[in-house]
């Protein structure tokens, strides 16, 4: 025994102490990881042995590296040995290393309980100093429950260091413990009195804590804080307060007026920046209240004063905050802010982007028809010399955001916002083509007056090659080409030269574009060349015609050939017709008006309320079955046949055709149901979702009326740019401040001669209402149906209680071999504006997203479209796959941002996705003589597997099997079936599939085993889970 | 939550106000740093982060970062941080980030002292560095 002590203490000097671990881990930078795993290797021995300084010094050094990032949570119950010395030194190193690592699953904490309360009553006050301290890190609803009695007697401890530690940490009690808070109460209220101003502002910070999270119980203490506030010089603790009654004063309006005189002498008299920000803060937020009570002593003209003095410092802390809340008085007292326009537009210069940013957003609240021009015109400087593009992307939706506010608002001129909208489109590497293009569409098609200078416009963007030979790296940008083929192509009877934008269109190089954008090219080549037979009617000269009709003949075959189907089936449609048309010319038939036939009718934008104002007819109820719904075990039974039907209606066979609508519905249900229980499915095309959507008759769609009362002007160039738009409306503008001025005076005199007494004169600024706008756009009236009803009852539910995001469905497509196209739909179930969503995925060795080039393997890509509340998206993204023979699941995130009325925040969303090995399949149907042939061939190997009690009747029980795991049937025969299906990489998997006496089994056979094993097993997992 | 680091990333101070595993902490800790050290001095002293906001600041290689909610005032936290490192300069006598290293068990005792359960507890640095040292004679 002594021996063991000797040795022991001779041990203890070749012990490493912190500082040697500390100086160990700085020397070995680079082999860290695993000089610390000899060291905690040490660590274990030495808290093996019975002495106590040996295990404190162990645990002190465990906290250490537990900050560093090691696990130490095996060492808990040791970290309770050292918190029971009764040494302060190692009690001190107990509690730190617990209030480090302990946490609410921790198992051993139960164990402190006594320890902790013995500690609290220790006649030492540094004793149940340190418990109180640490006890705040790791307490649990179990210990808070079992010690709040004992904390609540501290609060009345003699001395003010413990009373003070004591009040702070009922805090955390009442939010593990919340029964406590009505028995501390009173008690918590007296210590706002106590003599010790420390202990005094622990009070105020917990009773303001609590305050913020449930206002209307501290009403009460409103007077007690009142005075406090008008006699407390800590500005620690003025904070709060001010903060406090900013949580109560919307609750109680009355009390804001109280707090503006107070308030307003802390503002003139405080130095403390902090406090002057509170306070400024504070009496915005109490004038939003007054605003709704209509009670508003004054605009808060004090705070926009200092909050310019704040935008205006050096200091880039206080500009950016001076711009948040300037945006906050923006909200309600937007005419008080705009004055300081130009100080906002300065701040668009500045280093910091988050300061830009609120610059931004604040400007986004101060335009009017006036000043709109003038901001975007400044905005668009910006945009050219920005630097990152994220910063100019951002750039150019608010300049988007701006001039597209409240249904075209504030615009007083078209033209000048399409050529806004051209000159976007120079921008190199934007994502945000797509919002161009939708913009372009959108004002073309609502501002009918707008359509021939558009359609000039578009006509250069189209024979402009720089954004076609840009579309190869920045992807985006061609999209504003889809909103200028388009129309170009319905509006073609503005066009100068029908046949010049035709042969635009129909350049090689426009095969290099995406498929969808192609499509659209060939569309409305398709309409451009009948506009020119029309023009061409009549006239003796039919050189033009057979011209382009050659043109189309000639350029068509190269799209016929392209990838896309889309574009593939347009243009050997369209190149038929051309062929059909160029025979009929040869006979000198006139086709031109049958031509245009094809595309006659005009489009016309829908309201996006339309459909629900639609009344419904009398007599009508939507909610009533129109037939009786099938019993409950009937719909078991049929469900699966409906699948296992419908898979069989893909490959087309003719006696599948005819099955009627309410079949369909039927099934489009039962599948629904099937997916809504396996929410990762991934199946092998997404096809024959649409289809069934009947299709109603066109005239029923209400539409949007715009109707134009001035005439436009005539543009004086082809490509004219914005700026010239700018002076143009100034003159214009002064013309008619002239024009008003001659009528004033006119009716001046008349009324001085009648009544001998001038009203007004003044040559002032104009103000708002007398801006007439060059094109009078009432877009916001949209026509609804006949009868429709009036009541806007169509708000979205408030009462949704997610504000997450729903990733609804994920669907596989799978292409060629060593690709797979998930698609995803979003789905906004919150009530808030979602934006900058990021998809990122964890890559494995085997499946690996596929990012753009030049972007790093760990860069999430960008969803490329916002979610409005309630609104669902889908988007695709592509996975490289090396292996298919084993499932994966791949981790991955969403990150976000929830833009709400006032703020926006950054979320994110964790998912996994899950490839099973059937979703490398693909069904493919497979002839009887083809699969005997394949059965023989020695290549496959073969295994099977028994399902047991099995109580589905047999079809039910393949069509779950072809619908799950994407195979086909290639012939059944009583309770016998043999089924097939491919994998991507072409590896053909036989099944053969037999049922008796509730028992199935499955002999399959493979060319690759383990995918058949992976196979087989999620067979039976499908069987297992139903 | 309050955060020390030094500019490639070693944490110096991670003290927490809210339960979270080692693997998250850990996390936080690295997307936090990320953030932050981009920074340079000509930027704001706030940035958003997840639904929170870090103050920061800092001094020469080191940066303290302190989590809050977004309706938290900004400048009585960059104060609170500029506080808590005075005291530590008092305390460790022209602190260095080394005296930070060989002393972190001190720098919580700092913190613990200054911050409790997340609420600034002490600001008076004559009453905090009495504190201190008693508890310093008694080791």
């Amino acid at each position: 025994m002594a021996l063991k002590m000797v040795k022991g203490s001779i041990d203890r000097i070749f012990d490493k102490n912190l500082q040697d671990l500390v100086r160990g881990v700085r020397s070995h930078r680079e082999d860290e990881a695993k000089y610390i795993s000899s060291c905690i290797d040490e660590i274990k021995q030495e808290l093996k042995q019975d002495n106590i300084a040996v295990k404190a010094n162990a645990v002190c050094k465990l906290t250490y590296l537990q900050m560093l990032g090691y696990d130490i949570s095996w060492a808990a119950f040791n970290i309770v040995e050292v918190m029971s010395s009764s040494k302060f030194t190692y009690k001190r190193i107990g509690y730190l290393a617990a209030s480090q690592c302990f946490h609410d699953g921790t198992d051993v904490i139960m164990l402190t309980t006594n320890q902790i309360r013995k500690d609290l009553s220790s006649p030492n006050q540094y004793d149940t100093g340190v418990a109180l301290t640490g006890l705040s890190c790791f307490v649990t609803p179990d210990l808070a429950r079992d010690l709040a009695n004992d904390i609540m007697t501290l609060m009345s401890h003699t001395k003010p260091y413990i009373r003070k530690k004591a009040v702070l940490i009922m805090y955390k009690v009442f939010l593990k413990y919340p029964e406590s808070l009505r028995p501390a109460f009173p008690r918590l209220k007296e210590k706002l009195d106590d003599p010790d101003p420390g202990v005094q502002s622990a009070a105020v910070n917990v009773i303001c804590e609590l305050a913020r999270r449930n206002p209307r119980n501290y009403l009460s203490l409103a007077p007690l804080f009142f005075k406090l506030m008008t006699s407390s010089t800590n500005n620690w603790v003025l904070i709060k307060i001010i903060k406090l009654f900013g949580a109560l004063t919307p609750l109680e309006p009355r009390l804001g007026k109280k707090l503006i005189e107070p308030l307003t002498n802390l503002i003139h008299s405080t130095s403390a920046m902090s406090l002057l920000y509170e306070c400024v803060n504070t009496v915005i937020a109490d004038c939003c209240v007054c605003v709704k009570t209509d009670t508003c002593p004054r605009p808060p003209q004090l705070c926009v004063q200092k909050l310019r003095i704040l935008i205006e410092d050096s200091d880039q802390n206080l500009k950016y905050l001076g711009l948040l809340a300037m945006s906050k008085i923006l909200k309600t007292h937007p005419k008080s802010v705009q004055s300081h326009k130009d100080l906002v537009l300065q701040c668009l210069d500045d280093k910091d982007e988050s300061i830009r940013l609120r610059a931004l957003d604040l400007l986004y609240g101060m335009v009017s028809k006036k000043n709109l021009m003038e901001i975007v015109k400044k905005l668009m400087v910006h945009v050219d010399k920005a630097e990152g593009t994220t910063y100019r992307d951002e750039l150019l939706t608010k300049i988007i955001d701006i001039c597209s506010q409240s249904n075209y608002q504030y615009i007083t001129n078209f033209e000048w916002y399409i050529s806004i909208l051209v000159e976007l489109t120079r921008l190199e590497g934007t994502r945000h083509g797509h919002l161009i293009a939708s913009q372009m569409l959108d004002v073309a098609v609502r501002v009918k007056a707008i359509r021939g200078f558009a359609v000039v416009q578009m006509a250069t963007l189209l024979d402009n090659t720089t954004l076609l030979a840009g579309s190869g790296q920045h992807k985006s940008i061609c999209e504003v080409l889809y909103a200028a083929a388009w129309i170009c192509g319905e509006f073609s009877e503005h066009l100068e030269d029908p046949v010049h934008t035709l042969e635009a269109m129909l350049r090689p190089k426009v095969a290099t574009l995406p498929g969808h954008i192609q499509a659209i090219y060939i569309q409305n080549a398709a309409k451009l060349f009948a506009a020119v037979l029309n023009g061409q009617q009549g006239t003796p000269d039919c050189q033009t015609m057979q011209e382009s009709s050659q043109l189309l003949i000639d350029r068509l075959p190269l799209f016929v050939q392209s990838a896309d189907l889309e574009v593939q089936e347009r243009a050997s449609c369209i190149l038929q017709l051309v062929k059909f048309i160029q025979k009929l010319q040869h006979k000198e038939v006139e086709v031109g008006e049958e031509v245009t036939a094809l595309f006659a009718g005009e489009l016309n934008p829908v309201a996006p309320k339309a459909q629900k104002k639609v009344p419904v007819p009398d007599g009508l109820d939507l909610d009533a079955w129109i037939n009786e719904p099938p019993s409950e075990s009937e719909s078991e039974d049929e469900k699966p046949v409906a699948v296992f039907a419908e898979e069989e209606l893909r490959h087309a066979r003719p006696h599948h055709t005819e099955v009627d609508e309410k079949e369909l519905a039927r099934r489009r249900e039962a599948r629904k149901q099937e997916q809504a229980n396996n929410p990762f499915y991934i199946k092998a095309s997404p096809t024959s979702q649409k289809g069934y959507q009947d299709s109603t008759g066109v005239e029923h769609i209400p539409v949007v009326q715009i109707d134009l009362s001035v005439p436009l002007k005539v543009p004086g160039g082809w490509m004219s740019t914005s700026d010239k738009y700018l002076k143009l409306e100034e003159e214009r503008r002064q013309r008619e401040r002239k024009e008003r001025g001659k009528k004033e005076k006119k009716k001046k005199k008349k009324r001085e001669k009648r009544s001998g007494m001038g009203r007004r004169h003044d040559s002032g600024p104009e103000s708002e209402e007398d801006i007439a706008p060059a094109h009078m756009v009432d877009i916001v009236t949209e026509e609804m149906p006949e009868n429709a009803l009036s009541s806007d009852d169509d708000e979205k539910d408030p009462n949704d209680p997610y504000r997450a995001l729903d990733v609804c469905d994920i669907q596989g497509n799978l292409q060629n071999g060593s690709q797979v196209v998930v698609s995803i739909i979003f789905e906004n179930k919150s009530t808030s504006f979602l934006k900058s969503m990021e998809f990122n995925v964890l890559d494995s060795l085997n499946s690996k997203l596929q990012r753009p080039e030049g972007s790093g393997p760990h860069d999430g890509l960008t969803v490329p479209f916002q979610l409005p509340p309630g609104v669902s998206n889908e988007a695709r993204f592509i996975f490289s796959v090396q292996s298919i023979v084993m499932p994966q699941r791949l981790k991955g995130t969403l990150t976000f941002i929830v833009k709400a009325d006032d703020s926006s925040t950054h979320e994110k969303l964790d998912f996994k996705l899950h490839f099973t090995c059937s979703s490398y399949l693909i069904t493919t149907p497979c002839y009887s003589d083809t699969f005997a042939k394949l059965l023989e061939s020695a290549d496959l190997k073969g295994t099977s597997v028994r399902l047991q009690e099995v109580s589905l009747p047999f079809h039910h029980l393949l069509a779950k099997i072809c619908f799950h795991h994407h195979f086909s049937v290639v012939e059944r025969i009583d309770s016998c079936a043999s089924l097939y299906s491919r994998s991507i990489q072409g590896h053909h998997v036989c099944l053969l599939v037999k049922y008796a006496h509730q028992t199935v089994t499955i002999d399959a056979k493979c060319d690759e085993s383990s995918l058949l094993g992976n196979v087989l097993e999620e067979i039976k997992k499908t069987f297992s889970q139903s | 939550m309050l955060l020390g680091f030094n500019r490639a990333g070693k944490t110096r101070l991670a003290k927490w106000y809210m339960q979270f595993d080692d693997d998250e902490k850990q996390k936080l800790i690295e997307e936090v740093h990320a953030v932050v050290t981009v920074r340079d001095a000509k930027h704001t002293n706030f940035v958003e982060f997840r639904n929170f906001k870090i103050i920061y600041r800092r001094y020469a290689g080191l940066y303290f970062c302190i989590c809050v909610d977004v309706t938290d005032n900004n400048l009585a936290y960059l104060e609170g941080i500029h506080n808590f490192v005075e005291v530590l300069n008092e305390y460790f006598h022209n602190v260095c980030e080394l005296d930070l290293v060989f002393n972190f068990y001190k720098v919580y005792t700092v913190v613990d002292e200054m911050f409790l359960a997340g609420e600034i507890r002490e600001t008076s640095q004559t009453k905090v560095l009495k504190q201190l040292l008693m508890l310093q004679s008694l080791e």
